[in-house]
């Protein structure tokens, strides 16, 4: 059968769709002009304005805090849950609990944000806690939406997962915690980095429900970037955008890197056991 | 912590005579009693937090888009109150008589549906090609080519909606493109326009519609257009009968992933449409932290969420699926 070539060449033009804006953006990080779309020169003028800008450092300060914190919540969550879907089998109040863990991927954020508020808002009439809102409040909605996207992860990690191990450590005899944490566990390691890595970097990226429940005083990155680019072009997030870009891709490139040497040390410990 | 053997609820056979006689004993029957022991103390902590953190919020929503705005902090009204030694009870519907009332809110409504749809379709059409080249490229480059689509995920949502603010505005990068290419006279005015909100959506949930289209084109079977091909099918009949139907789970999974967010999206309506671009999202945000009008913002999420409601429980009927196939 001939292959068509056409699904190619729109994929090549999909992912120029994608790349294209944030290239442009890194590359007028560098313009010395301010309207953003003239090229006048290169310089480095909007770092430097970036890092004079005590606000925003102290908004990202801030965000890296609650997303770690977010990140840890929601793994141990997230873990648990997807545990619980791909092995629990048929538990009492299954079904509301796999319909509150997957509607939050899909849920508006402004219903998540509001319907979170006014929890935190009731609590504090009803019982004084949580007493104000501030980081706390932020954590504690991060973990809410951030868990789901772990438990997916980790499901679909457990799901792909060759059972017949954690079989064989029950039959001879080990407890189903001794199974999780000596079998399981170390396998689908992988997946809970990727877990906590997603959930950090939902939580660092939030905008809608993190401004419903934050209160004075903890304005996040997110806030401080939205308000500012509500009124328009500001060069500065050019500055920033690069830096979470290149952040991100060096990440992005040492994991594959990590990843492309793993399998060929197991590609060449295979052969060798062949050969034995 | 007791250990994790007992799964159900069971009267400890072996129990001594005595009472038991440290605290660690007595913590230990209460657990057991309650079936909190091993499996059933490990869903408790999610499930307890979903349950409090997600489902009694909602309640809590719909309870205050019945109250009655107020002054105060916060700003609506008890709906219960002993007054004088009787129950008063306070429920009112006006904050969602005023949606109906309103022409705004109706609009607001229709108009995200309607975004929300087109979005969903332009998804489709640019994200199926790419998610079947994906699937159907050499099995080595499958990896490196859905890195490719994830990655732009991990960068940040707002700093993508803000790319296009620079390329789509009256002196931007698109426009000086097309005037010095001499194809158009004037600039186009784009940003500030529903079309700009079409491009936004369409750009920042492209990954969601590929990745669920990837999963179920990539699990085909592919002798089967083998099949077809040997049995005189051309490429395109055998992509519309056999390809397309094959891959409809994700179509529909894909679909939903970017419709549902998209009808509640506020992010890129206020950063990329006009004044004039009503969606539901922003009026909410708007009644809520601008006219501080609590319960009336209540009563639009939870108008929204009627709307939703069939859309979520069509997302979870497909992603339940795949649990159950877990679970099995």
């Amino acid at each position: 059968m001939k292959k068509s070539r056409l699904p190619m060449v729109l994929l090549g033009v999909g992912l120029a769709f994608l790349y294209l804006p944030i290239l442009l953006l890194v590359v007028y990080s560098f313009n010395d002009n301010r309207s953003l779309t003239v090229w006048t020169g290169a310089s480095l003028r909007w770092y430097h304005e970036l890092i004079q800008d005590g606000q925003m450092l102290e908004a990202a300060w801030l965000s890296l805090r609650i997303a770690f914190a977010t990140a840890c919540g929601a793994v141990v969550l997230g873990t648990v849950a997807g545990l619980m879907l791909a092995r629990f089998g048929a538990f009492r109040g299954r079904a509301l609990f796999a319909g509150m863990i997957s509607a939050p991927l899909v849920m508006p954020e402004v219903i998540m944000g509001l319907a979170l508020l006014l929890l935190f808002v009731s609590a504090e009439q009803l019982i004084g806690w949580p007493a104000g809102r501030g980081v706390l409040t932020i954590v504690l909605a991060h973990i809410t939406f951030t868990m789901s996207f772990v438990a997916v992860v980790i499901q679909s990690r457990l799901v792909s997962m060759d059972v017949s191990l954690e079989e064989a450590a029950m039959d001879l005899g080990a407890r189903p915690a001794k199974v999780f944490f000596v079998i399981t566990l170390p396998i689908i390691a992988p997946a809970i980095v990727s877990g906590w890595l997603l959930a950090f970097t939902l939580s660092l990226d939030d905008l809608v429900i993190t401004s419903f429940v934050s209160g004075p005083g903890s304005t996040t990155l997110p806030m401080i970037v939205f308000s500012s680019i509500r009124l328009g072009l500001k060069p500065e997030i050019n500055a920033l955008a690069t830096i979470v870009v290149a952040v991100v891709a060096t990440g992005i490139g040492l994991a594959g890197f990590l990843e492309a040497r793993r399998a060929r040390v197991r590609e060449r410990e295979e052969s060798q056991a062949g050969k034995a | 912590m007791p250990p994790p053997t007992a799964a159900a609820p069971q009267p400890s056979p072996a129990l001594p005579p005595v009472a038991p006689r440290t605290v660690k004993d007595r913590v230990l029957r209460v657990t057991r009693r309650l079936g909190l022991t091993g499996r059933g103390g490990v869903i408790l902590g999610p499930y307890a937090w979903l349950v409090l953190f997600f489902f009694i919020p909602f309640l809590i929503v719909l309870k205050i888009s019945v109250a009655e705005p107020a002054v105060g902090i916060p700003p609506f009204t008890k709906l219960i109150e002993w007054v004088d030694g009787g129950l008063d009870v306070h429920i009112r519907f006006s904050g969602f008589q005023a949606l109906f009332d309103d022409d705004l809110y109706l609009l607001a409504y229709l108009n995200s549906l309607k975004i929300a749809f087109v979005s969903t379709l332009c998804c489709l059409f640019i994200g199926y090609p790419m998610a079947y080249a994906i699937a159907t490229a050499p099995e080595k480059r499958r990896g490196p080519l859905l890195m490719l689509i994830i990655l732009p995920f991990w960068t940040s949502f707002l700093i993508r909606v803000y790319a296009w603010m620079s390329i789509l505005k009256d002196e931007g990068l698109l426009n000086n493109l097309l005037l010095s290419l001499g194809i158009i006279h004037e600039p186009l005015k784009i940003l500030y326009t529903d079309l700009a909100v079409y491009i936004g959506i369409t750009y920042s949930y492209l990954p969601f519609m590929i990745l669920p289209l990837y999963a179920t084109l990539e699990k085909m079977d592919h002798t089967l257009l083998e099949a077809a091909a040997d049995l005189g099918a051309r490429p395109w009949k055998s992509f519309l009968t056999i390809t397309l139907p094959l891959s409809l789970p994700g179509i529909v999974a894909g679909s939903l992933l970017v419709f549902i967010p998209a009808v509640g999206e506020f992010v890129i309506p206020s950063l990329l449409g006009g004044s004039d671009t009503l969606m539901i999202g922003r009026e909410l945000w708007n009644l809520f932290f601008n006219s501080r009008d609590w319960p009336s913002a209540s009563a639009v999420a939870i108008a929204l969420l009627a709307f939703l409601v069939g859309p979520i429980m069509i997302f979870q009927h497909f992603q339940g699926r795949d649990q159950d196939k877990g679970a099995a």
